[in-house]
């Protein structure tokens, strides 16, 4: 079976760019092609959410399926707010069963948020220990109950780090926190606040971090200066600046997505300069058209 | 102790309005404690449950009576002539007391006057917050004293998640995160480095997932 391609990229050194395509509240898989076709080609690798924002979607699971089936290398996320750790490990065993390489540990989003607010959680286990659970997978060939798997899930490990959340002094140790139970790669929250963000990548640095873990981080195209608000105030540990948000409000009618676009290019030129950093992750949310677009104007094609 | 909260007027009324004959019991222990059930509570609801009874024109007989503890037997006891003469229960106690009553009393219908909400304290008057989830294997020697099963909504081990803001949790302005609380003790003990050890997943055999507890004390059965 392949190994992971978007492995094979940081590994060698390159520059590397991912995506994110959110499954359908449905059962269509449709919608898992028209934005894959939007994005083969464009990215090393596509994230495939799980549920995000506790939204009862198609299964992550699946829509990696779709996506191979299209040529087109997923990353897995899983969260541990849904499924304890015999689901978990069940569900990972199958994914790479299925060719899934690349595995995103998270925790997940509050389930109050979403279309379930009455369920039950579980966080049986945190995205720390799902990232051990997987790395012993991998590397020992055994479960967490210390069972000899007869194949080993080879996957290439993902957690995420927010640099904007609090407390700040905390964020760093929590990455190599990450990094030390097993995390290859790490994507980041979306980046608008650049100082924050240089800062936090200047401690992991410093810290001999970015050796150890490939970190990408996060860009949002803004759509309109409503978005822009709406992530400021309304979306947990984020950070959008006024500046951000008074760019978007005095672009002339007609263009203000257009100013989006330009932020999020000079975002990804600003970050191409951070000492330690191996990539990005677009999280064009439903917008997936514009990935091309944002690839192509940053000099990231041809992948 | 056990906090718990009296139900809504309107939900008794109701759950009570098919007997003629009520006894509402009060307990004397938790519930008296956090204003939901003991005495003085009983004879509130008890007034109020008359007046509006009164307003519908419909008859029904209400007792009071309240006893130290409706979790323990012995004091039960004291409440079985009462229970005997009524056609049914409304029990203020926990979710505990209740189902020693219903145990003890086959033939009487009890009624839940409480919600039984969880174990915690009184932060300061008028408030009660959430400290412990009972699991059944304590881990607040690692956790500097603050305890993230109960007190973080993701039941985190290795720190805060990313929706952490101004000490706050993201599922609401008014929760503390756990996380920031344990993070600024530790700081101050000068333990910070502490907080990079892994902690790995906890063995919830000794919580409810293992089944209903039970708790043996063999020096103390006769």
């Amino acid at each position: 079976m392949n190994a992971s391609k978007l492995r094979e990229v940081l590994s060698l050194g390159k520059f590397a760019v991912t995506a994110e395509c959110g499954p359908p509240r449905g059962a269509n898989a449709e919608v898992i092609n028209k934005k894959g076709t939007l994005l083969k080609g464009y990215v090393d690798a596509v994230n495939v959410t799980d549920n995000q924002t506790a939204i009862v979607r198609m299964s992550s699971i699946a829509a990696c399926s779709h996506l191979i089936g299209m040529g087109i290398e997923p990353v897995m996320q899983m969260v541990t707010r849904d499924r304890n750790r015999i689901a978990l490990q069940s569900d990972i065993l199958g994914a790479y069963s299925l060719g899934i390489r690349n595995i995103l540990c998270l925790s997940g989003d509050h389930q109050t948020f979403g279309s379930e607010p009455g369920a039950m959680n579980v966080w049986d286990i945190d995205c720390m220990h799902l990232i051990h659970t997987v790395r012993k997978m991998r590397d020992e060939g055994k479960d967490l109950s210390g069972f000899e798997l007869n194949t080993a899930p080879k996957m290439f490990i993902g957690a995420v780090e927010n640099p904007f959340a609090d407390p700040f002094e905390f964020r760093v140790l929590r990455l190599a926190k990450k990094v030390a139970a097993g995390a290859d790669f790490i994507q980041t929250q979306c980046v608008f606040n650049m100082e924050r963000f240089k800062e936090w990548m200047r401690l992991a640095y410093e810290q001999g971090i970015t050796e150890k873990v490939h970190i990408l981080a996060g860009v949002t195209p803004l759509k309109s200066a409503r978005a822009a608000k709406y992530m400021a105030t309304r979306v947990a540990g984020m950070s959008v600046p006024d500046s951000v948000i008074k760019r978007m409000e005095s672009a002339p009618k007609g263009k203000v997505s257009d100013e989006g676009f330009k932020i999020c290019l000079e975002t990804v030129h600003e970050l191409r300069k951070i000492k330690g950093l191996h990539g990005i992750h677009i999280m064009a949310i439903e917008w997936e058209e514009k990935v091309s677009e944002i690839v192509k104007a940053a000099g990231l094609f041809p992948r | 102790m056990i906090v718990g909260e009296q139900k809504p007027l309107a939900e008794i009324k109701d759950k009570v309005s098919s007997y003629s004959k009520l006894l509402i019991l009060g307990c004397g222990t938790c519930v008296k404690t956090c204003f939901a059930g003991g005495e003085d509570e009983v004879a509130i609801l008890a007034s109020a449950l008359r007046l509006s009874f009164r307003k519908d024109d419909i008859n029904i007989k209400i007792e009071e009576l309240t006893i130290e503890r409706q979790c323990e037997d012995e004091f039960i006891k004291e409440a079985a002539t009462a229970v005997g003469r009524n056609d049914a229960v409304l029990s203020l106690a926990c979710g505990a007391g209740v189902q020693m009553i219903a145990n003890r009393f086959a033939r009487s219908p009890v009624l839940p006057g409480v919600n039984t909400t969880f174990i915690g304290v009184l932060e300061k008057q008028g408030l009660f917050t959430e400290k412990c989830l009972g699991c059944g294997n304590c881990m607040l020697d690692i956790f500097v004293g603050i305890c993230p099963i109960s007190r973080c909504s993701k039941k985190l081990f290795n720190g805060p998640c990313g929706g952490s803001q101004n000490g706050k949790c993201e599922v609401n302005a008014e929760i503390d995160c756990a996380w920031q609380l344990i993070i600024d003790r530790s700081k101050s003990f000068g333990q910070m480095d502490r907080l990079i050890t892994y902690i790995p997943p906890k063995d919830w055999r000794s919580s409810q997932a293992g089944g209903p507890r039970k708790l043996v004390r063999e020096d103390h059965i006769i």
